[in-house]
């Protein structure tokens, strides 16, 4: 993933996650889908403001939304995180080989024992 | 080699980076590793370079700068001042990247010993959700080279 300047859209999964009450979304509906006067209720915020935010999830693929009835269900696609989760990964990548390392240098200094102070 | 498993990057705000691993190892131990340039100069250079030079001055106050080179011959320098020192236990400092100056962070490490088992925490706090970005990006090609292009490039693009 090659991603260097990002659109300052929220069309974009790592916009649309910035905002902290998407997020709080995003970690409620990770418990099963719901409607949105749960989530309403669940993160005390006003309704129409919840829809505004689900409507941005939903623009980047990151909430699904089904009619079960009269109501309406939204649930998580953590698919659309990937991008996010691949970013991230190339971090680990380096700490990981770095630990890599640094487990061969501890070995060492177990083998030491006793005279390693 | 008993360890490992590989290191858990989360992003606990907007401007923190945190690195989880465990270490099958005394912390006295994985301290000395983390602290001691003799020992940092044979794992923080996790297979991207060459160390050119690791300087530890470790007391509150004190300095310290790594020094990398890449295969190409591109210098790749950090440095900072220690905050906070308590052995076996905690470190706190600043951390400057010396290609992107303006962005300095503050890292705390901590090292949590269990069954001789130890979990090293190391927690960056970057002042901007930029800088914290730029610096997870630069982490984001395996080859160094790659990561300081997008990390200029994620520089330049600040200064718009």
């Amino acid at each position: 993933m090659r991603r260097m300047a990002r659109a300052a859209t929220t069309a974009d999964v790592f916009n649309a996650v910035a905002e902290p009450r998407r997020r709080a979304i995003v970690d409620a509906l990770a418990g099963g889908e719901r409607p949105v006067t749960a989530l309403a209720q669940e993160l005390a915020l006003a309704q129409p403001q919840v829809s505004k935010h689900l409507r941005v999830l939903r623009e980047v693929g990151l909430v699904a939304v089904r009619e079960a009835g009269r109501r309406r269900l939204y649930r998580l696609d953590a698919r659309a995180l990937k991008p996010i989760h691949d970013w991230v990964a190339g971090y680990e990548r380096l700490w990981s080989e770095r630990f890599e390392q640094l487990d061969a240098v501890l070995d060492e200094l177990k083998t030491e024992g006793g005279d390693a102070r | 080699m008993t360890s490992t498993g590989t290191a858990t990057v989360t992003l606990p705000t907007d401007e923190q980076i945190m690195v989880v691993r465990e270490f099958d190892a005394p912390r006295e131990l994985v301290f000395r590793a983390w602290t001691e340039p003799d020992l940092v100069r044979r794992w923080w250079h996790a297979n991207r370079g060459e160390i050119r030079s690791i300087e530890i001055d470790l007391r509150v106050g004190g300095r310290w700068r790594y020094v990398m080179v890449t295969p190409d011959g591109q210098e790749v320098a950090f440095h900072g001042v220690y905050r906070e020192v308590v052995p076996g236990e905690r470190l706190v400092a600043t951390e400057v990247y010396e290609g992107m100056p303006d962005a300095e962070a503050v890292t705390t490490v901590t090292f949590d010993e269990q069954d001789g088992r130890t979990t090293a925490t190391l927690l960056v706090q970057h002042a901007r959700k930029k800088h914290r970005d730029a610096h997870v990006a630069s982490g984001m090609e395996d080859g160094l080279q790659d990561a300081l292009d997008l990390l200029e490039q994620v520089a330049q693009s600040l200064e718009r």
